[in-house]
């Protein structure tokens, strides 16, 4: 059971309160019609699965509706910040790689890792979210 | 005297007993007397009743061992009706109330005579180590054979079979510090926490608060060290800031600091809750505690030796010799000797020989122990037998005799020639173990530390141990360790660290311990006696030994193996000395051979307490609608649509004979074909949608057109996926240029509203609409048939003509005195008005139409007439015909799709793949059974040629299959492969029962395929 | 926004008309409340239920002029007007709710509605949609604690605070307009099953229901 902070009704509710909707940080392509199959292909089904640091999309169902994004340890489970929705996270695994974030999460070795996708693909729908 | 007599092992004095009241019990049928304080194991123990189980496997006798919940032999079955059984209760944690009763878990005829023990050591090959691991790579069957011999013989707790009479619940808590467990170090990290101000939650699994303090030795301030304890708890009792839970266990440790605590409210009473002024108490409850910070000062187990015969009943752990005497007046036994390799062994012969009893010898694995218990014993004239231990006890079903030898520890072996002392009870302390269990539920791995000899918690963010559990053992450390504790939990919260007075323990010199896990015997570990590591589990020395030589090198391996640590036991006296004998067996070190696991729960916590409240009528909600008292007093039978409560069908009583389903639906049926029937859909997902782009939201999200839909307008929609599946379908009404109201199918009316909003939010947030659920603002009811229109004119100011009121229009007006939008759409196929109105309101305008329609035999129908209505029809029910793998175009619904909107709408991209582009993808068809008394099986599995060999290669399945009443046969829906290119083609539905269907692929509207009557 | 039709749901001459409560039978079990209570339970049906959603600054304008208070914009704010029988309750950065005495909520929709002209916002009738359950009386916040997980301790949740959250297995709206009274919001559908859970949850300490007031 998470203890998760929403950033919008700005305190802790308990995990019952949420929905996972999965990985964050996925956009739509702009131009569909532009994307190859295999484009196309990769952003409706794969995802990340890290060990280690992990964006997550979530929507505080039962609360205030709202969607936002948890950076989460997939191995100690540790919630390390939210942020709403438009926002970049402030500690990702190459950050805590480099050591510009301290605390106390260790960062694991994997970060994103995107199966079965080419570059192209990968860069086509790793956009920042607008 | 008489009292003495009939417990010959209490004590004349001492212990926290109330000598002057008697209780009453039985056990295994036989009545025995205990007193108020006692548990059922220290009344056991004061009635000298030695055999309490026989073991899992070998069936060898076995009585108590410990005082706490490590006691794995003590478990018993409770309960003295049938329905208020409870399995796996242990008996030193079972308050003794006047009735209670109790049986043995394992022991089947009974414990003294045992059908297996009888036939020797049939245990012990028929179950050898690896047994479970084997029988579950064996087929299963294998096990089924085994286990009923195997539950019946052993006995694993026998739960009721009648219904529970109690009730639990759940109570959901909050608190800053969380303390677990309430002996010295939990009292003073309380203590404070509360001064700080933090909001305190104290819980101790015992009857009574104070852990060790109820039977040390040891002062503070010069008086016993309870004296304090009673203080504190007073102290803390009267701050309100402050929770104290007793008897309560906090049996998981769960993410981000969320701990449940089991409180048993009533099981110290009775064995069914009593009730409060006539009232219901729940039996126990489930605290589900989030706490910010938590201190774990859950003490330390003490680990016994592990030597031959350590099983019989008479050898019981140290510290437990200790507590029945000073806590419950009770010396389990005449004559002890004590092994141990630590000087707080030694408590407990110095309490046995206070207590008048014969302390025989100690015997003390270190060479020269000089610690100020050590002198203490000298003292008494004591004998100690340095650099030895007991190698092997002697008796059957109780000690007789202690065989002491002098023992090499480095070399493993026995060093000298063994003397036999004649003794009843054999005490041993191996030195503790902090209990780390809860912290290692989180999946943190303990840590070892060589120092202590023990397992500490390792990093969980929150978490501060205190006390034994941090592997701190010395009383005035303790309470300063928990003091600490307490205010670096209470500032992590922001509190104020606060000064607590600790009062002045005595401190006494201590010797240190010597690591001693199994004890060396003359003959080798797999030849000797039965070396016990795991008692409750039946795991021997020689079983691990076996395990590691058959490759097992891993200790979770060793676990499964060998079963260690398995079940309600989870490892509490075992783990550690298993991982000891596993490291040597592997010429390694405890931390090398790898840490061990704890699982929740701690101990056993009751069905009842998890299922809480949320069991029978409270089990799930039930979502009624605002017709639903009409239903149920006009005979309808429900059909649960997720968890709304829907009119399945109203079966009339003809001619004193209820209606079947079949009748009922027939009936209902024609009434809407014929005359005028009248359905409550308020069910129906509803969302308003404002803004000045709700429109070009829609055009994005349903797959057909929304631009030129103008208000006054009602349009039929298809809801994708962004990998072209169909995901609802509904109508949505153009109320005003910038406002829509959207339907959606019943069961997808959350998960609509979700999808609306997490495009708008995450990807087009630049779009100015709002979505808000009206679901349950307006009660909808459809009056559907030839005769809709008369009868609804009789009580609406709408003009209903058919041309002022087309299909796929909506009007406001009243009905029935009640401002409603009717809404002209049709999911029947016949003329059809949806009356919407403020739910408040509904009742009355249900009733009135029903008063008006009694001259057109107005027909409530229910969803299954619904089914077959729109079935008839080739009308979809999305999830039913579709299951996430279906596209509009596999239905068929061209019609539906805006190929050429300008936006790419969700969905489109994905109808252009490959995959959705196959010729051969299972499209939805009508299928007419060739023999028309046939209504084929929904699920059923079609084939193209029924003569081929099986396997048959399916080509899709039935997804809707009914009675037809106008067309007097069955018909269904089906998704065939390629079907529809296959018009008048025949296939084949074999059947379990060996029959083979045929049913030709037809057109999907089987009734009125011009649609000609929803337009009248 | 003349683009949007408004909609006044409520009858011009009284028609029988029946809460989401009036299937329970309050009125039966209220015959069999406990003689002193340690929690009691109350309807306050039909009262007018009005979401509000737009921008915080836009709003908080024509709230003022509408209603004479302030728009709350903190989480979880929960005000009343001078009279205290109106509220308004932040449910999201953009959403609010209003709760006003019945047969006020299609005239206090269009006064909004003209105050806030052009704007982007919506307005939603759900009157009929929910009602409002009192509970009080000592033993109330231990109810509460039997029934959601939302932190329920004064120092936590102080009067003129309201969230929602889940209750039982169903949702609601927990608010604390003072220091001696809860309410609860429930969705029409889930409001039997709410209130059976609460005669439940209530039954150890004595509990009293009371017939729903209009
Ligand atoms: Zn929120």
């Amino acid at each position: 059971m998470f203890h998760i902070y929403c950033p919008y009704c700005e305190e802790h509710r308990e995990e019952e309160e949420f929905h996972p909707k999965g990985q964050a940080h996925i956009a739509r392509p702009a131009d569909p019609d532009a994307c190859s199959d295999a484009e196309w292909g990769d952003y409706l089904f794969f995802r990340d699965n890290p060990r280690g640091i992990h964006h997550e999309l979530w929507v505080h169902a039962v609360g205030c509706r709202k969607f936002f994004n948890i950076t989460r340890h997939t191995v100690t489970y540790a919630i390390l910040e939210t942020y709403r929705m438009g926002e970049q996270p402030t500690i990702t695994a190459e950050s805590l790689a480099s050591g510009e974030k301290a605390g106390n999460v260790q960062a694991a070795s994997g970060g994103q890792q995107t199966v079965g996708a080419s570059d192209a693909a990968v860069a086509s729908v790793k956009g920042a979210q607008a | 005297m008489s009292q003495s007599s009939s417990q010959p092992n209490r004590l004349a004095q001492g212990g926290r007993v109330d000598r002057t009241r008697k209780l009453t019990f039985t056990f295994n049928g036989k009545r025995y007397t205990g007193h108020p304080g006692d548990t059922l194991a220290s009344a056991l123990l004061a009635n000298g009743v030695d055999v309490v189980n026989r073991s899992f496997k070998y069936s060898r006798p076995r009585g108590i061992v410990a005082a706490g919940a490590e006691e794995p032999n003590a478990v018993v079955q409770l309960g003295a009706s049938e329905a208020a059984q409870v399995p796996n209760v242990r008996a030193t944690q079972q308050a003794l109330y006047d009735g209670l009763e109790a049986r043995s878990t394992n022991g089947w005829p009974n414990v003294q005579r045992d059908l297996m023990g009888s036939v020797g050591k049939l245990g012990g090959s028929f179950m050898p180590p690896g047994f479970y691991y084997k029988t579950f790579m064996a087929p299963a069957s294998m096990w089924m054979t085994y286990e009923k011999y195997i539950r019946k013989s052993a006995g694993l707790g026998r739960s009721p079979v009648e219904s529970d009479p109690d009730i639990y619940d759940h109570l959901n808590q909050h608190c800053d510090v969380l303390v677990i467990g309430a002996g010295p170090a939990g009292l003073s990290a309380a203590l404070a926490a509360a001064y700080s101000g933090a909001r305190v939650i104290l819980c101790d699994e015992q009857e009574t608060m104070g852990g060790s303090l109820l039977d040390s030795r040891e002062t503070l301030d010069d008086a016993e060290a309870t004296r304090w304890a009673d203080a504190v708890i007073d102290e803390l009792a009267s701050l309100d800031n402050v929770t104290l839970l007793a008897r309560t266990t906090a049996n998981g440790y769960h993410d981000h600091n969320f701990v449940t605590l089991h409180e048993r409210r009533t099981e110290h009473l009775a064995d069914v809750a009593p009730r409060v002024d006539g009232r219901r108490q729940s039996r126990s409850r489930l605290h589900r505690v989030r706490a910010a910070q938590v201190v774990l000062a859950t003490g330390a187990h003490e680990r016994p030796l592990v030597y031959a015969n350590n099983d019989v009943p008479g050898n019981l752990l140290a510290g437990a010799v200790s507590t029945y005497i000073r806590r419950y007046g009770v010396a389990p036994g005449q004559k002890l000797v004590l092994s141990t390799s630590n000087d707080h062994g030694y408590r407990a012969a110095l309490d046995w020989h206070e207590a008048g009893r014969e302390v025989v010898a100690i015997a003390d694995a270190r060479d020269n122990p000089d610690g100020e218990w050590v002198e203490q014993a000298r003292a008494a004239g004591i004998r100690i037998i340095t650099g030895s231990a007991v190698i092997e006890a002697k008796g059957d079903k109780r000690v007789s005799a202690a065989r002491v030898a002098r023992i090499d520890i480095d070399g493993f072996r026995v060093a000298g020639k063994a003397e036999e002392l004649a003794c009843d009870t054999i005490a041993s302390s191996g030195g503790y173990s902090p209990v780390v269990h809860l912290s290692s539920h989180t999946g943190t791995r303990p840590v070892w530390r060589d120092d202590i000899l023990g397992f500490v918690p390792g990093d969980v963010t929150g978490l501060t141990p205190a006390g034994g559990a941090h592997g701190v053992y010395a009383l005035d450390a303790v309470l300063e360790d928990g003091v600490a504790a307490g205010n670096r939990a209470a500032e992590a919260g922001g509190f104020p660290a606060a000064s607590v007075n600790l009062p002045r323990a005595s401190a006494h010199r201590e010797s240190p311990a010597v690591a001693l896990y199994q004890v060396p015997h003359e003959k080798p570990t797999l030849r000797a006696p039965k070396q016990f590591v795991d008692l409750q589990n039946d795991v021997t020395a020689a079983g691990i030994d076996v395990a590691t030589r058959e490759g097992f090198e891993s200790i979770e391996h060793v676990k499964r193996y060998t079963a260690m640590g398995f079940g309600t036991d989870q490892g509490k006296l075992g783990n550690i000395n298993g991982m000891a004998i596993a490291a040597r067996c592997l010429g390694q070190t405890i931390p090398e051979t790898g840490t061990t696991v704890f699982r929740p729960n701690y101990t056993p916590v009751t069905f009842g307490a998890i299922v809480g409240r949320h069991c029978r009528e409270l089990f799930d909600p039930e979502r009624y609608t605002a017709l639903h008292q009409w239903h149920v007093e006009h005979g309808a039978e429900f059909e649960d649509v997720g968890q709304w409560k829907r009119p399945w069908y109203f079966p009339r009583t003809v001619n004193g004979k209820k209606e079947s389903m079949h009748e009922a639906v027939a009936r209902e049926c024609l009434a809407v074909r014929q005359g005028v029937g009248i359905l409550d859909a308020s069910t129906l997902g509803k969302i308003d949608i404002q803004g000045p782009d709700a429109r070009e939201f829609l055009g994005r999200i349903y797959t057909n057109k929304w631009a030129k839909l103008a208000p006054g307008r009602v349009r039929y929609g298809l809801m994708c996926k962004d990998d072209g599946m169909l995901m609802d379908d509904g109508t949505t009404s153009c109320l005003g240029d910038n406002h829509f109201l959207m339907t959606t199918t019943t069961g997808g009316a959350a998960g609509v509203l979700e999808w609306l909003e997490i495009w708008h939010q995450t990807e087009w947030p630049e779009l100015e609409v709002y979505f808000n659920s009206v679901t349950d603002h307006w009660a909808t009811m459809t009056v559907t048939g030839p005769e809709a229109r008369q009868l609804l004119a009789e009580i609406t100011d709408i003009d209903l003509d058919k041309e002022a009121f087309k299909f796929m229009d909506w009007k406001e007006g009243n009905v029935a005195g009640v401002p409603a939008r009717v809404f002209r759409i049709s999911f029947t196929g016949e003329l059809a008005f949806e009356i919407n109105v403020q739910a408040n309101y509904a009742m009355h305008v249900w009733k009135t139409l029903f008063e008006h329609g009694e001259k057109y035999d107005l027909t409530p129908y229910g969803t299954e007439t619904m089914h077959v209505l729109r079935a008839e029809k080739g009308l979809i029910i999305v999830g039913q015909d579709t299951d996430g793998s279906v596209t509009p175009e596999d239905l068929g619904m061209y019609w539906a799709i805006g190929y050429d909107k300008p936006f790419p709408w969700i969905g489109k991209r994905a109808l252009s793949r490959p995959d959705t582009r196959r010729v051969d993808r299972k499209q939805l068809v009508g299928l007419r059974p060739h023999d028309p008394g046939v209504v084929l099986e929904e699920g059923a599995q079609i084939v193209f040629d029924p003569e081929q060999s099986i396997p048959m290669t399916m080509v899709g399945h039935v997804t809707s299959s009914y009675y037809s009443p106008v067309l007097d046969s069955g018909f269904a829906l089906a998704v065939v492969k390629g079907g529809h290119h296959r018009m008048g083609e025949t296939v084949y539905l074999p059947m379990v029962d060996g029959k083979v269907h045929a049913a030709e692929i037809v057109s999907t509207v089987f009734y009125d395929p011009k649609g000609e009557r929803q337009h009248v | 926004m003349s683009d949007v039709r408004m909609f006044d749901s409520r009858p011009a001459t009284a028609v029988d008309a029946e809460s989401p409560l009036a299937v329970s039978n309050l009125a039966e079990r209220a015959r069999r409340s406990a003689a002193d209570p340690g929690v009691t339970l109350r309807e306050r049906a039909f009262l007018g239920h009005l979401i509000l959603r737009g921008g915080a600054i836009v709003l908080d304008e024509a709230v003022r002029e509408v209603l004479g208070v302030s728009l709350p914009a903190r989480p979880g704010a929960l005000v009343h007007d001078a009279d205290g029988e109106r509220s308004i309750q932040w449910l999201s950065p953009d959403e609010w709710l209003l709760i006003v005495p019945e047969g006020e909520a299609y005239t206090l929709e269009k006064r909004l509605r003209d105050a806030l002209g052009d704007a982007h916002f919506a307005i939603v009738d759900v009157s009929g949609g929910q009602t409002l359950v009192e509970l009080s009386g000592p033993r109330a916040r231990e109810v509460l604690m039997k029934s959601t997980p939302y932190d329920v301790h004064p120092r936590h949740f102080p009067a003129g605070k309201g969230v929602t959250t889940t209750f039982a297995k169903a949702t609601a709206i927990v608010r604390r307009p003072d220091e001696e009274l809860w309410e609860l919001v429930l969705r029409r559908s889930f409001a039997d099953y709410c209130y059976r859970w609460l005669v439940d949850a209530g039954e150890e300490y004595g509990l009293a229901v009371e017939e729903s007031g209009r």
